[in-house]
């Protein structure tokens, strides 16, 4: 990246960028404290470590696109643009939360960032992808649908049905594997004999290509060329993000041991943030006071979504029984 | 009033549905064909971006209808067979039955999901599933089984219309059937159970394609003296519980026919509620008559009587009337 040839508006996006890797590197890093502290019900899936894919991805993105997650996923809509402080209060269960406490972490879905939730069961969101593509493409308009995915999902059905599908029908949708290296506790390789993911786009009839999920920027502009041709009607993509969550798969599950130290801490000193600082630093985007600056702010703001958070009423009991029809069915009670 | 068939019935709803609505999409395998006739002159009418055929692949296209209709359209997935939809139950029960619930109310599913019952026609067990009590059980679905041409066509255009989704179970047993349908627009609201005989001696509520077996019934035993009142709840969910308790408080008598398997049958959670809300009303034990819990078999001779037949049908309102247990 040149010095020279940066224009504001791409200095500004590298800056946002920055801004909100850290947004979701705090909400979580506050989660787990709160997670830590009992004050979290059921359990989390952090994605820290995987914050450059999801921040380049979703950037690449305009507002009113549709973005499908998973269960790893409280960092898509953070950025995506979520505010943080409905996010954190569903985290806590409570009434407040943009699910007013009916999905909790593995469900958080914020509709007026173009999010169409986030599904807990491996592979179910890519086929949803594919339909909001559709549904895009038929109403007329020229939107987009991006779908976060792990590596364990591409051995799903459901993966393969969908590309099918969306290459058949041409719908712009952008399928992004973010290939953790393990599903459970399952490494890649021994859930695969080929592991190069880009390689099934081809055999359904789609550019397929691998990006260093590290890079923000990089993430960023392989996902950019996807959406541009999505935009147009030329059809799908999928793109690969090889990255890595430095945590367990859920925060408090005692897992046999299955990764070594060395190759955590090989991962951890490509953190996806300390790149983007040196990347911004070394483009003189950004100087060390500014970097303190947004860090600052991104901890801030996730503070004042804990103390949001804990402040909120817990939903009404009633409330269970609201939100799951449009038209009402009369549930009769369940005792007597 | 004009006669026209089942089947016909169903492609006239969603013709008209189609015409009446841009954003109904019609998806299934081979749906253009209108291999079951339900589609006919569709594709002609609306072309191929709104008769979508696809392949065989069940998870994937019953989740992009979910998918679309999360974003404003409103599909009607064509599933042609029950027990097809098994390889799409994750997209059913946790994605489409569940996400306006988990997401707090901020996305609507307004799709409906079609598919033929195909059953008495030695298809064997694995095309011959009356799958609609395991869907009863998921909160957040609606499930309708119309049991005359009539019902079908009013049905499914208040289906189509809802902004839930809704799971029609269509019965391949009624397919030749014809019935009167008028020219003019209706539709059938759900929780409405349609009372198809008046009677005072004991109450036969009949789904799908047992209705027309436990009509033939109650003509039957009117010759032994015995009034039954035949109910058709039409919908399953939403249950129209109360024009049931109302006939069971007027009868004191219960009989509930089922072409599902008996055990967790629709017509085992209405004996359970009537049971639960009318037992001072009642005068002799329920009886349900279903079909047994086994698989259905691929030959004839096997399989025939194996679902509620009008002699098996009466045979239990003449028990009920005797006021004795199940044998």
């Amino acid at each position: 990246m040149g010095t020279d040839a940066i224009a504001p508006e791409q200095r500004e996006r590298l800056i946002e960028m920055y801004r909100r890797m850290l947004r979701i590197r705090s909400f979580e890093e506050a989660a787990l404290r709160l997670k830590a502290e009992g004050r979290i019900p059921g359990a989390i899936h952090p994605s820290i470590g995987q914050e450059g894919e999801i921040v380049g991805a979703c950037l690449a993105l305009r507002p009113d696109d549709y973005m499908v997650g998973n269960h790893r996923s409280h960092g898509h809509p953070i950025a995506k643009g979520a505010a943080l402080e409905g996010l954190m209060a569903e985290l806590l269960g409570k009434v407040t939360g943009v699910n007013h406490g009916k999905g909790g972490s593995l469900h958080l879905c914020d509709v007026s960032v173009g999010s169409l939730g986030e599904t807990s069961s491996v592979g179910s969101g890519l086929p949803i992808a594919v339909g909001a593509a559709l549904g895009a493409k038929r109403m007329g308009t020229d939107r987009v649908c991006l779908c976060f995915f792990g590596e364990g999902a591409a051995n799903e059905g459901t993966f393969h049905e969908s590309l099918n599908l969306a290459a058949l029908w041409r719908v712009p949708v952008i399928f992004l594997c973010e290939n953790n290296l393990y599903g459970g506790c399952t490494s890649a390789d021994r859930e695969m004999r080929l592991t190069n993911i880009p390689q099934r786009a081809h055999v359904y009839g789609m550019p397929g290509e691998a990006v260093d999920g590290q890079s923000a920027i990089a993430v960023y502009q392989t996902v950019s060329r996807a959406v541009a041709r999505a935009r147009v009607g030329a059809g799908p993509s999928l793109i690969e993000a090889k990255t890595y969550r430095y945590l367990e798969h859920a925060v408090g599950m005692a897992l046999p041991s299955y990764r070594d130290e060395a190759e955590v801490a090989e991962w951890r000193r490509r953190d996806p943030i300390a790149l983007h600082r040196a990347a911004l630093s070394e483009a003189q985007v950004q100087d060390a006071a500014q970097a303190a600056a947004v860090e600052a702010q991104a901890r801030a703001a996730a503070e004042a979504a804990v103390e949001f958070a804990l402040r909120s009423p817990f939903p009404e009991p009633h409330t269970a029984f609201e939100q799951l029809y449009s038209t009402p069915v009369r549930v009769r009670p369940g005792s007597h | 009033m004009r006669e026209i068939s089942f089947p016909e019935a169903i492609g006239e709803a969603q013709r008209e549905e189609m015409r009446r609505e841009v954003r109904v999409l019609l998806i299934g395998e081979d749906v253009s064909r209108n291999l079951l006739g339900t589609a006919a002159g569709l594709l002609e009418e609306f072309g191929p971006d709104r008769v979508m055929d696809t392949p065989i692949s069940e998870a994937g296209f019953t989740g992009a209808a979910a998918g679309a209709a999360m974003v404003g359209m409103r599909p009607v997935v064509d599933h042609g067979i029950a027990t097809f939809m098994y390889t799409a139950m994750d997209q059913l029960v946790s994605i489409i039955a569940k996400s306006r619930y988990l997401y707090g109310g901020q996305l609507s599913l307004p799709i409906v999901i079609r598919c033929m019952m195909t059953y008495d026609s030695s298809m064997a067990a694995q095309h011959s599933d009356r799958p609609y009590p395991l869907y009863m059980s998921v909160p957040g679905l609606k499930v309708i089984v119309p049991s005359s041409p009539y019902d079908a066509k009013g049905l499914l255009k208040a289906a189509i219309r809802d902004d839930d989704p809704v799971m029609s179970f269509e019965d391949s047993t009624l397919w030749a059937c014809t019935g009167p349908v008028p020219e003019e627009e209706y539709l059938i609201p759900f929780g409405q159970a349609a009372v198809k005989r008046v009677g005072s001696d004991v109450t036969a509520v009949a789904i799908g394609g047992a209705v027309r077996h436990t009509l033939a019934a109650a003509e039957e035993l009117t010759r032994e003296g015995i009034s039954v009142e035949v109910i058709d709840p039409r919908t399953l969910v939403p249950l129209d519980l109360d024009t049931i308790l109302a006939s069971v408080r007027k009868t004191g008598r219960l009989v509930a026919i089922d072409v599902a398997h008996k055990t967790c049958s629709a017509a085992s959670e209405i004996s359970a509620s009537v049971a639960e809300e009318a037992f001072d009303a009642l005068r002799a034990p329920i009886l349900r008559v279903a079909t047994p819990d086994i698989q259905i078999p691929f030959s004839p001779a096997l399989e025939k009587g194996l679902y509620p037949t009008r002699e098996r049908i009466a045979r239990a309102i003449r028990q009920v009337m005797r006021g004795v247990m199940a044998p």
